[in-house]
């Protein structure tokens, strides 16, 4: 009896756990499906190498690199705001900061990656926008860059933390070197801590670009939707989730080439995170191996 | 004069005191061992010459440590400045992530020294006099990491080395190496003490009587016994010299 009950609940812990794996695979078999289907009308070269992306128009163009280098636009301003205050908070936490007030900080911080996107999007179209609008008279009402701007406020939580927390794991005894050899905190924290934990580091600022490639709220309220093939930040652009946002909420019909384009879109950005992922994986256990 | 000279030296850790009123002289260019069982306090009295102490919190110093005649824990001492002629050896090998090269060339260059000819010629020299040179020389290039334990305690000993201080504290240098490697860095000891004042904290009774000229026994935070190597190993004036020296406890 007590070898039944056993495994029954081992039969149910399966399932459970399948359930996340087959959800994943279920994704993945419909998006392949679609996109499939999708690249039955329209060759994959002009999709992957068009500069034009006008699906809903009359006249149809599948060129998905408007797209790519919105998101990529985007993200990059992230990145540039994201990485240099993530890693100044995290030095700052590591080798300055009084532990008490870092336990406070710390937690404070990562508030930000728990604001609503949605919020963060308002803030950016309401209060970025016009702020920098009185310094740049030509930027557009809807913009790459107050869209990135705020984007990397709300990223900085994942290089600062997951870096702060690639520092502390640096043996305490490479501090003690340091400082042993006269150097000040700032030549510690920078030519010694920082080259110690840099694989750590890198992982957090993969896991925040793919953080940015697929956010979607800030980018769909803020940046606009106008696929545009630009690096201008001042334009307004539109990213690979934005137009999947657009057309999913829009009224085009099931099965048309119009709504099997977002499950083409999707996977773009499905590769694009899974490459990231996979890098910042590999770096992971490249780092783990090297202090334990 | 006394090199390093220790007065009325008291720590605490928060409540616990650690350091009870040490009070000692170090000649220049002699080797002097703090021997003593574990938690005796010699580690923490070591680190008090090059101001390590006060990465800790809640660590408090009381009394004067003299370096030349001045006292390094008065408020007008520059403590980086301090430490850069104070080289330390840890017990653990601990080289940066960084080349052989940049291993031993980083003291220089956080002094702001770039020049490519001498930063060469003092990474070299550093090494030949940590005996380290012909084993490393055709791959200097090569990650610190990859070499073996005994080699990356020469490399730190080299690290600290080129900024050539004029006290060398080693904090039980050997204790994480194999017995050939120990041989070397006790035959380094000996070579160094021409131009260095070395102390060196060590468990190993025979390395203490080995390489020192002068060793301090302590106990329980306190300095019991300080005198020339050979008395304290063949005629200690104390019992509890004796008792720990011939092993009946510690």
């Amino acid at each position: 009896m007590q070898k039944v009950k056993e495994k029954i609940i081992e039969a149910i812990l399966l399932i459970c756990s399948s359930i996340t794996v087959l959800t994943t695979i279920g994704i993945i078999i419909i998006l392949a499906i679609e996109t499939f289907q999708f690249f039955k009308d329209v060759s994959i070269v002009e999709f992957f190498t068009g500069t034009e992306w006008t699906p809903l128009f009359a006249n149809k163009k599948f060129g998905i690199l408007p797209l790519v280098s919105g998101t990529l636009l985007t993200t990059f301003i992230a990145i540039l705001v994201a990485l240099p205050l993530g890693l100044t908070i995290a030095v700052y936490l590591n080798e300055y900061a009084d532990k008490r007030f870092k336990a406070v900080i710390k937690p404070l911080l990562e508030v930000l990656a728990a604001i609503p996107t949605v919020v963060y999007g308002f803030f950016a179209l309401t209060f970025i926008t016009p702020i920098l609008q009185s310094f740049i008279p030509s930027l557009a009402g809807f913009n790459a860059l107050s869209a990135g701007l705020v984007m990397g406020i709300m990223i900085i939580p994942y290089v600062s933390s997951m870096s702060e927390d690639a520092l502390s794991a640096v043996p305490n005894s490479l501090r003690e070197a340091a400082y042993g050899m006269g150097s000040t905190r700032l030549q510690t924290a920078f030519k010694v801590m920082l080259p110690a934990a840099s694989s750590g580091v890198i992982v957090s600022v993969i896991l925040a670009i793919s953080r940015a490639i697929g956010e979607t709220m800030i980018v769909a309220v803020a940046a606009g939707q106008e696929p545009r093939l630009t690096f201008n930040p001042l334009n307004s652009i539109e990213t690979i989730t934005t137009y999947i946002v657009q057309v999913s909420m829009g009224d085009v019909p099931q099965n048309s080439i119009e709504f099997r384009s977002i499950f083409a879109a999707g996977i773009t950005l499905f590769g694009l995170t899974f490459i990231l992922n996979n890098i910042s994986f590999w770096m992971k256990r490249k780092f783990v191996q090297r202090y334990e | 004069m006394n090199k390093l000279e220790a007065k009325d030296v008291n720590l605490h850790y928060g409540e616990k005191h650690a350091l009870k009123g040490i009070s000692m002289g170090i000649k220049a260019n002699s080797v002097t061992a703090f021997i003593g069982p574990s938690g005796c306090g010699k580690s923490t009295f070591l680190r008090c010459f090059n101001r390590m102490n006060d990465l800790i919190d809640n660590c408090r110093v009381e009394g004067e440590i003299l370096i030349d005649g001045r006292d390094i824990y008065k408020n007008r001492i520059n403590v980086v400045d301090h430490r850069k002629k104070i080289g330390m050896v840890f017990q653990k090998p601990n080289p940066f992530p960084k080349s052989i090269y940049e291993n031993v060339a980083y003291g220089l260059r956080i002094n702001g020294i770039s020049h490519k000819k001498y930063l060469d010629e003092t990474v070299e020299k550093s090494l030949r006099q940590a005996a380290l040179w012909d084993e490393v020389k055709d791959d200097l290039k090569k990650s610190a990491l990859a070499l073996s334990g005994g080699q990356q305690q020469r490399l730190c000993i080299a690290r600290t080395l080129a900024v050539e201080p004029s006290v060398i504290l080693m904090d039980e240098p050997a204790s994480a190496l194999d017995p050939i490697s120990t041989a070397k860095i006790e035959e380094l000891i000996h070579d160094l003490k021409d131009r260095y004042t070395i102390v060196i904290v060590t468990h190993n009774m025979q390395q203490a009587a080995r390489v020192s000229d002068n060793t301090a026994f302590f106990y329980l935070g306190e300095l019991i016994e300080y005198d020339e190597t050979s008395n304290i190993f063949t005629n200690p004036a104390k019992e509890a010299t004796q008792n720990y020296v011939t092993g009946r406890f510690g």
